[in-house]
């Protein structure tokens, strides 16, 4: 129980990536798929976050705030893509929406 | 105290991130997500990113959780029926995540383990994230807001039904 390095946070950082990228592959629902995404990011912030910490530089919490704002817009058109496609399809199963196949 | 509050975090933060994908009702997915955010504020907070872990539960934990929310009540969704799983894609899966995490453990220096890389946080961080925003990113800063501009067009755009 000592005090945590840098690595914890990294392992913590890609333990925490892999879970989300295993999600949106497992999961067949759009929404769900959204919000793992979400959890890749954070995933990412994290690294960052404990980057900026230990090298004493505050420029990758700025970068964090850059990736949180562009995670919010993307929040924010995705589900209002997923809503119109919910309006012609009345779906949002990943495996339902084939208008692209070949 | 940090290294118990850092494995405690840690293990909050894995479990509902799994609870995330686990579960089958759309509902409970999006409060484990607000579970792993939370946890995740509060270890950007250990880090003494306070400026951070505020935004983190406003934007996240606020703004994003009840657009979740919001659109998993307007669509009505239903809990996802199981569906038998294959071995091969269980060992694809396996074999992703084993590739994955061996590649994030090598990527990882050795110097990254020494205990006495950890010195005193930056002080004062808001001000100084602040300074840099206004100074140096001034204008990755103002593309952000027009890129939030264009999304709150583009959103208007998409649900309305005809423009």
């Amino acid at each position: 129980m000592g005090t945590p390095t840098l690595g914890h946070y990294l392992v913590l950082s890609g333990l925490l990536f892999t879970i989300g990228l295993a999600g949106v592959i497992v999961r067949r629902d759009l929404l769900i798929m959204y919000m793992c995404l979400e959890i890749m990011l954070n995933a990412a912030n994290l690294s960052l976050v404990a980057f900026s910490r230990f090298s004493q530089q505050v420029r990758g919490q700025v970068l964090v705030f850059f990736v949180i704002t562009v995670a919010a817009v993307e929040v924010a058109v995705g589900l209002a893509l997923l809503v119109s496609l919910y309006r012609m399809k009345r779906t949002t199963k990943a495996e339902e929406i084939t208008a692209l196949k070949f | 105290m940090e290294g118990i509050l850092f494995w405690f975090l840690a293990l909050v933060l894995l479990g509902s991130a799994v609870a995330v994908i686990t579960n089958r009702s759309p509902v409970a997915s999006a409060l484990s997500l607000v579970t792993m955010i939370l946890a995740l504020a509060g270890l950007f907070g250990l880090l003494g990113a306070y400026f951070l872990a505020a935004i983190q539960v406003w934007v996240y934990a606020g703004a994003v959780m009840v657009l979740f929310l919001f659109i998993i009540m307007l669509l009505d969704l239903k809990a996802e029926e199981g569906m038998p799983l294959r071995a091969l894609g269980v060992g694809a899966g396996l074999f992703l995540v084993l590739f994955l995490g061996v590649g994030i453990w090598h990527a990882i220096p050795a110097s990254a383990w020494e205990a006495n890389g950890l010195r005193a946080a930056v002080s004062n961080d808001a001000a100084s994230i602040g300074h840099l925003l206004f100074g140096a990113y001034v204008l990755p800063f103002e593309a952000v807001g027009f890129l939030l501009l264009v999304a709150m067009v583009g959103v208007i755009v998409l649900s309305k039904r005809d423009v």
